[in-house]
């Protein structure tokens, strides 16, 4: 189940799929559950990893209904409170409820990252897969304007996009994705460079299929494993790179629960503190992290057909 | 010299613990030349593994001795055995290039095994590893000290693993497919010298190998391993002509050699007689001065020097020559997948060579010309399975769908004795036959008239070898299709062709009706060809 809530993997999974009408739609859909709790059970740490990530789409999907405080409620008399058992997480400098926004806020920065994720993966394949298909003069241009966005210090090019395009969630989006998209982009091209050549991609060709689609349904599919590792990685940056942004004050505005803002705000309280306004936060974000960091092995188990037995 | 008991080595995989080799023993003598005959998985690499103790991860000795002039091989120190290995046996692998530490110069790489072992100073390190060069007779040995790997042919880097190899003067030579991949006339000559060395010095010589003709050639005596236990041993005549054990039998029968038909090489009791096939008058492909030339970086690179050559109906031609003679660039253009420079491919009248490669995928043609691709595994998508494959032509190219698309499908895997089980399953869960067998019922899944075989038996087993052969020639016989068999193997070609096409150097040097070509060769290098082939003792 929580395999399929992933975009990029659902995507990728559905369009072979519909390639192949021959086969039994029922059968393979059974070995492919069994492919996946083998994988879970080889390693538990991929279990843990895919538990966390399943609590986090949790509170992302349902949290707004589930959290016991309105997470925009000020409340005057309860300011600054330490956890208890009314406030698990405590309450802020306005009296709000610290669990409701860290839990609510969950859903924004996934959204974020999940979204520019996607997108630099989508526009870093088709890039990478055209420039190690087509060679030549394609490759060598497109690979220049990616050296050049790496050539930047990531975060500042970052920064400086935002900061140019306006302060909004979109184009928080935006930036991220765009300094995502070379990492993308290299690892596709290697990878289809090396399989340009291969017999089963001459032998697509001679079975009728044009560049086009010996490219996008023989090629790119295979090169999915290690992009299953990069993107769980990405997932990752993308939320650290979205909570800085929000930190220094660019993207995300206050009063919306943010991690990267709660962190922000929070952190002029410790020293008088009120460390609670600043620990759950951080906490859940470098939860989250690490959820993805782990994910990835098992990830890349999963789509690997040479892991099926 | 070497004695060896009931040696047992055993792998850990996910599936618990594999048994590779099961109670293995024979002894080796002084100045002998034991050869290891066994088909892939039959353990006979594994076990000079053993006894130089470098299997993998998870291998390990489970029982059994194995004694090299009084040092127990099983229980030696790791240090022990560093000193053994190269100073009294040395190994050649498989592959020379990976053999080779690519970013070192070949010379370097000779001393290192001369200083390892202290038979040279840093003074005579260079003079000893030039003599070693010249030891396994190679020209200029002075020049070729400072070439790296990637700088020398595949022969040429053979004979330098020989050098580092012999370069300490060990007692015990182990050979582990010394010339799988090399051309037939390098293989002959890097045996040949191998062969010479091995006697002048006085040295023991293991011989691991798939082909009983090399093997009887260069030995004294050959062990046959199946499953990781000695089926039989003996003198190679005797195996040849006497074999006794029922594997031995099927080998000696599998192996491709003058006189035998294509029915000979399988079991006796599978033999059904062989389905005529009709050759007509009318050329079904004329190939008229084709022509292909590549812009290298030193200048025009002439791959293909204008060929011409005409395939009738139902008419099997051999494409033979050893790598770089142009075969695979030719067969390529036929197919479709390249481009010649200049010249005329006519398919019954329509010139394919107008039709530019890129759009040819598209072309109402493309069914008709198919291709069986050599290496089995490469050519299958790793994440379809053999049903997807199979069925991935009829979708692009016919409107069958959904019900008649499956039914196509299985009858396709019955034609070439796919079982039906194992249509779901994926590349890697398949043997190398049963990939193969994807591959041509792939191939031949469009009802193509014309198919371009690209050495479809060259990673195959002698046994599967043999199964294949007769595969194709039953559907050359039920469907009538013309073959171009590209080879290096004139024995195998032998077996199928009619008409035999001889290439060297982008030309075609000779050609005519098979039995003309092998038996009556009028160019000297058909006649080197055919010499290099080992030859089995006649039976």
């Amino acid at each position: 189940m929580t395999e399929t809530s992933l975009t990029p993997d659902a995507l990728v999974m559905a369009a072979p799929a519909e390639e192949a009408p021959v086969r039994a739609a029922a059968k393979p859909r059974a070995a492919m559950l069994g492919h996946v709790l083998y994988v879970l059970r080889e390693n538990p740490v991929t279990g843990l990893a895919f538990a966390m990530f399943a609590f986090f789409v949790g509170s992302a999907l349902f949290g707004v209904w589930l959290v016991p405080y309105d997470p925009l409620a000020t409340d005057a008399t309860a300011t600054l409170q330490p956890p208890s058992a009314q406030h698990w997480f405590g309450t802020d400098n306005l009296g709000r409820d610290v669990f409701s926004r860290v839990i609510v806020a969950t859903r924004l920065d996934l959204m974020i990252s999940v979204a520019a994720v996607a997108m630099s993966f989508v526009i870093g394949s088709v890039l990478g897969a055209v420039a190690g298909y087509r060679g030549g003069l394609i490759d060598v241009a497109t690979s220049r304007v990616l050296d050049t966005i790496m050539a930047f210090p990531l975060f500042v090019l970052a920064m400086g996009i935002v900061a140019a395009l306006g302060n909004t969630v979109a184009n928080i989006i935006y930036a991220t994705a765009i300094i995502n998209i070379p990492f993308y982009a290299r690892l596709v091209r290697a990878e289809v460079n090396i399989r340009r050549d291969a017999g089963f991609t001459l032998a697509a060709k001679l079975a009728g299929n044009s560049d086009a689609r010996v490219l996008a349904f023989h090629i790119f599919p295979n090169a999915l494993p290690p992009m299953m590792v990069q993107v769980s990685l990405n997932l990752g940056w993308a939320i650290l790179n979205a909570a800085g942004l929000s930190f220094i004050g660019l993207g995300v505005r206050p009063p919306t629960p943010e991690w990267g803002i709660m962190v922000a705000e929070g952190a002029n309280y410790i020293v008088s503190g009120e460390w609670w306004l600043a620990l759950f936060p951080g906490l859940w974000l470098m939860l989250a992290v690490f959820t993805f960091n782990l994910m990835g092995d098992g990830l890349r188990d999963i789509v690997d057909p040479r892991q099926r037995t | 010299m070497l004695s060896i008991k009931d040696l047992q080595v055993a792998f850990k995989t996910r599936k618990g613990e594999v048994n590779a080799v099961r109670g293995v023993s024979f002894e080796l003598a002084r100045g002998e030349r034991l050869g290891i005959v066994g088909e892939s998985g039959s353990g006979k690499s594994v076990t000079s593994y053993a006894l130089m103790r470098i299997l993998d991860a998870g291998g390990r000795i489970k029982a059994g001795d194995a004694v090299y002039s009084g040092i127990d091989l099983r229980n030696a120190s790791e240090s022990a055995m560093k000193d053994l290995r190269g100073r009294e046996i040395s190994m050649i692998f498989q592959n020379p290039r990976a053999a080779l530490n690519p970013i070192r110069k070949v010379g370097h790489q000779i001393e290192d095994v001369l200083r390892r072992h202290a038979r040279a100073s840093r003074q005579d390190a260079r003079d000893k590893a030039i003599a070693a060069l010249e030891a396994v007779r190679i020209n200029d040995a002075a020049a070729r000290y400072e070439a790296y790997p990637f700088e020398l042919s595949g022969g040429m880097c053979q004979r330098v693993v020989c050098a580092i190899a012999l370069a300490c003067d060990p007692k015990l030579l182990i050979m582990d497919e010394p010339t799988t991949g090399l051309d037939i006339t390098t293989q002959k000559a890097v045996m040949d010298l191998v062969d010479d060395l091995v006697k002048a010095r006085g040295m023991s010589s293991i011989l691991i190998t798939h082909d009983l003709g090399l093997a009887s050639e260069y030995c004294d005596r050959i062990v046959v391993m199946k499953d990781g236990q000695i089926v039989e041993q003996g003198d190679p005549k005797a195996l040849f002509t006497r074999p006794q054990h029922p594997y031995t039998r099927k080998l000696v029968d599998a192996t491709p050699r003058r006189g035998a038909t294509i029915r000979a090489l399988l079991p006796a009791e599978e033999r059904r007689p062989e389905l005529p096939h009709a050759v007509k008058d009318t050329p079904i492909l004329e190939v008229k001065d084709l022509v292909k030339t590549y812009q290298g970086k030193s200048g025009p690179v002439h791959a293909v020097k204008g060929v011409s050559f005409t395939i009738h109906e139902g008419q099997s031609v051999g494409l033979v020559g050893e790598s770089g003679c142009g075969k695979s660039t030719t067969s390529s253009m036929l197919v479709r997948l390249l481009d010649p420079s200049s010249g005329q491919i006519l398919y019954r009248g329509t010139d394919l060579a107008t039709i530019p490669s890129d759009g040819f995928a598209r072309h109402p043609l493309r069914p008709k010309i198919q291709m069986v691709f050599q290496d089995a595994t490469d050519s299958l998508n790793p994440r379809h399975s053999a049903r997807q494959s199979i069925a991935e032509p009829l979708l692009r190219m016919t409107p069958l769908r959904g019900a008649l698309l499956a039914a196509r499908v299985e009858e396709l895997a019955r034609l070439t004795g796919l079982p039906a089980h194992l249509l779901d399953r994926f590349p890697h869960q398949l043997s190398g036959g049963q990939k193969a067998r994807v591959g041509i019922a792939r191939a031949i899944a469009p009802d193509p008239d014309f198919l371009i075989l690209d050495e479809p038996t060259a990673a195959l087993d002698v046994s599967i070898q043999a199964v294949v052969l007769n595969l194709l020639a039953d559907l050359r016989a039920t469907l009538g299709m013309s073959y171009l068999f590209v080879s290096h193997d004139l024995n195998v070609v032998r077996l199928l062709c009619d008409h035999v096409i001889v290439m060297k150097s982008g030309e075609i040097i000779e050609a005519g009706p098979a039995e003309d070509v092998m038996d009556a060769p009028s160019h000297p290098y058909t006649r080197a060809l055919l010499a290099a082939a080992p030859q089995a003792p006649a039976a």
